[in-house]
């Protein structure tokens, strides 16, 4: 693997407030560059494609799924993990193309599309030779 | 029919959440503690014991089911890495690789009567409890 110093890491905004009292959970996320495009992979089990709200805005992405109660009234023998609404939201450093973000959800993985602005992707400079 | 309740579990969960609170979340940092893999939930009704476990990024004939000696549970699989090799990683926080669990029910089950269902990476496996597992009516009569 190269490294790049085309995007610099930058930490994800934690300062999200809940507003209703159920719990949030940040989902864990991958983020892949390519020259054309930045990929985010996200886990969110439980959620559906309609339950999904992505937003970018001023250089912000902001991602939030909504979990429906899976079962209710049960008492849970044994708990390991807690189901709730998701929210991450990350600042891209990169120049991308609002017009072209994309996203899907599959199994409960989202994969987010965010295709970079032609002027941010490397030129190739073909050079001549001068005689 | 057992039941498990652990005052002292919440009670150290509670203090977990309160040092979350004042340290920041861990979130796949250094001091993120080892958890088994994949997590499950557990619940019984009078017929059937439930697991539940999140694990995306699947498909159900990827994830293998045992249950052995009536009364254990073993979730296995392998999660693969979408990655490709033209592309530079630049925040890695999900893991992938082999994973194997065996989990202890509470009770004994007819493993022939097992059925799972895979819907947006939450598995769900339902474990009908061998008869002798399942609680008694018992009918009073008015003397």
């Amino acid at each position: 693997m190269t490294e790049s110093n085309l995007t610099k890491a930058r930490q994800a905004e934690t300062t999200a407030e809940p507003t209703s009292e159920a719990p949030i959970y940040q989902p864990r996320f991958d983020i892949f560059e390519t020259d054309s495009e930045l990929t985010l992979y996200g886990d969110m089990p439980g959620v559906e494609e309609n339950q999904l709200d992505i937003r970018y805005e001023n250089e912000q992405l902001m991602i939030h799924g909504k979990v429906p109660q899976r079962h209710e009234n049960i008492k849970l023998a044994r708990q390991e993990y807690g189901v709730g609404n998701y929210h991450r939201s990350f600042v891209i450093g990169e120049s991308i193309d609002p017009k072209k973000i994309s996203a899907e959800i599959d199994n409960g993985v989202l994969v987010i599309h965010l295709p970079k602005v032609e002027a941010a992707k490397p030129r190739r400079i073909a050079v001549k030779a001068s005689n | 029919m057992m039941r498990f309740d652990f005052p002292i579990a919440s009670e150290l969960n509670r203090l977990q959440n309160e040092m979350d609170r004042v340290f920041g979340v861990r979130l796949g940092g250094p001091l993120a503690p080892a958890r088994a893999y994949p997590p499950v939930n557990l619940w019984e009704d009078d017929d059937y014991l439930y697991v539940e476990s999140e694990i995306p990024g699947m498909k159900l004939d990827q994830i293998e089911l045992f249950v052995s000696d009536e009364d254990q549970l073993t979730i296995q699989g392998e999660r693969k890495s979408p990655q490709d090799d033209t592309a530079i990683r630049q925040r890695g926080e999900r893991a992938f690789g082999r994973f194997s669990r065996v989990i202890a029910l509470p009770t004994g089950v007819d493993a022939d009567q097992t059925t799972a269902e895979y819907k947006a990476g939450v598995l769900t496996v339902r474990l009908a409890k061998k008869e002798e597992a399942k609680p008694k009516r018992i009918t009073v009569s008015a003397g």
